[in-house]
């Protein structure tokens, strides 16, 4: 049995997805090569945009694919570590926002 | 300063050492495909040399510098420099051969000191492209290169030259302390003489190589960034980025061995090989001269000593129908400018 859940080989097997629903798989890796492709967002600011999720939700599979993508794109350190404070304050905001509803029935029970 | 293989005595520093590290390991475990049965796989082997169209002549592996991805592992130890008797003999190919371009590298092409009077002669000839790979610093070392600029426009050679980053931490990193500031100065004194600028016929190309273990981008991407950033920042200009990706050879070996990151920059390569990028790769129309006058299908090769499959094996036995249509020597090195969109020294070739 596998000794860790995460294997960073796997990842070079995401695409193995589609041969257990060829359908549904070809749909999800044509958007999600279409979204990545250059609209009003630069393909650049997208790969920033994808690191900053990625370390939002944990994915290590994510982290390891666009900061590989960002270095080929010439995104400098400094630029990485900034899009992942952007995902830090966002991800922080978001637990210190939920203390107004903390406040809210405090300020209810209490005398 | 970063020291050269040669002058740390590594054993790295010998051709035939890198080729074991290139041949064996992954490769010989069969663990990845090694490259001949890789173009055999898309009926592309023997990879055969067509017409030739650019004759790069490296002129010494002497440099100022000591950038820790140079395939060449030049610096300011290394003494291989062409001789005056070598350039005669390739300035009688140079006016025999229909090739056009030709393209003057190093080292720092510019410390042999004959490169000016080789120069001259060569631009009699014609050729259409005359190309310098310059490392832009060499303008600004000492003054007896100050000039260098004007001595180009003088001979309309088109100037390349590397410069990985925009920024000066990822440049210097790769190339030296104090590199960037240097580039920016020679680049900006370029540009006041017309070189890189939009509508002027001096060509100003720079050289992007990633300055780690990881592949290219896309080239046109990273010439946008490149151009918009020097620009705003400095108010640089030149014409085209030709995006190339690093191969396992000297001192880039050296450093993926170091880091631990060679089997994975080797399986990033075999996953990346394009047989497109295959049908139009450099060796293909080029011929590599080397300082002593031998010929190699490409600088890398010439680098890892392996000499051309054929009879005109040096400068003074050159045969424009002898070497067409030549097996192109291959090693696993070769994965470098098949990835992707493909690598040469004028970028990407797909």
């Amino acid at each position: 049995m596998q000794k860790t859940y995460y294997d960073p080989a796997d990842l070079k097997k995401f695409g193995k997805i589609s041969d257990w629903n060829e359908e549904l798989g070809s749909k999800f890796f044509d958007y999600y090569n279409a979204v990545f492709k250059e609209g009003h967002l630069t393909e650049r600011e997208k790969s920033l945009i994808a690191l900053a999720v990625a370390h939002t939700i944990q994915c290590p599979y994510c982290i390891d694919a666009y900061t590989g993508d960002g270095l080929q794109r010439g995104i400098t350190k400094a630029e990485m570590m900034e899009a992942l404070h952007v995902a830090g304050a966002i991800r922080g905001g978001a637990s210190l926002v939920h203390g107004v509803q903390m406040m809210n029935k405090v300020n209810k029970l209490d005398l | 300063m970063l020291q050269s293989l040669h002058k740390r005595n590594s054993e790295l520093a010998e051709s035939n050492r890198q080729l074991e590290i290139l041949s064996n390991g992954i490769f010989e475990a069969d663990e990845l495909p090694k490259f001949k049965n890789k173009l055999a796989e898309s009926q592309q082997f023997p990879l055969k040399a067509r017409k030739l169209e650019i004759l790069q002549i490296n002129v010494g592996y002497m440099c100022n510098q000591v950038c820790a991805h140079c395939h060449v592992d030049a610096g300011p130890d290394r003494k291989e420099i062409m001789t005056k008797e070598t350039m005669l003999q390739c300035l009688d190919v140079i006016k025999q051969t229909k090739a056009h371009s030709l393209d003057l590298t190093g080292g720092a092409p510019e410390m042999n000191p004959n490169f000016r009077w080789f120069v001259e002669e060569a631009a009699k000839a014609g050729i259409k492209d005359f190309i310098v790979r310059s490392n832009l610093t060499i303008i600004r070392a000492n003054k007896k290169y100050h000039d260098l600029p004007e001595f180009f426009k003088k001979h309309n050679i088109h100037v390349v030259s590397s410069m990985p980053h925009w920024t000066k931490g990822k440049t210097d990193k790769q190339r030296g302390d104090g590199v960037f500031d240097k580039s920016i100065q020679a680049l900006q004194v370029l540009n006041a003489i017309g070189y890189g600028m939009p509508e002027s016929d001096l060509r100003l190309d720079l050289v992007y190589n990633p300055s780690g273990a990881f592949l290219p981008g896309n080239q046109a991407a990273l010439e946008k960034d490149f151009k918009k950033s020097l620009l705003d920042d400095f108010g640089i200009h030149f014409h085209n980025l030709f995006a190339l990706t690093n191969l396992p050879v000297s001192r880039f070996l050296d450093y993926l061995i170091a880091s631990e990151n060679y089997e994975d920059y080797m399986y990033a390569l075999v996953e990346a090989y394009n047989p497109e990028a295959v049908k139009n790769v450099m060796c293909t129309n080029t011929l590599s001269v080397s300082w002593d006058g031998f010929l190699y299908d490409c600088d890398f090769n010439q680098m890892l000593q392996l000499p051309v499959n054929s009879q005109a094996k040096h400068i003074s036995e050159f045969n424009e129908s002898l070497l067409e249509g030549r097996n192109i020597v291959i090693s696993q090195h070769c994965y470098g400018c098949t990835a992707g969109a493909g690598s040469s020294c004028q970028g990407s070739v797909t």
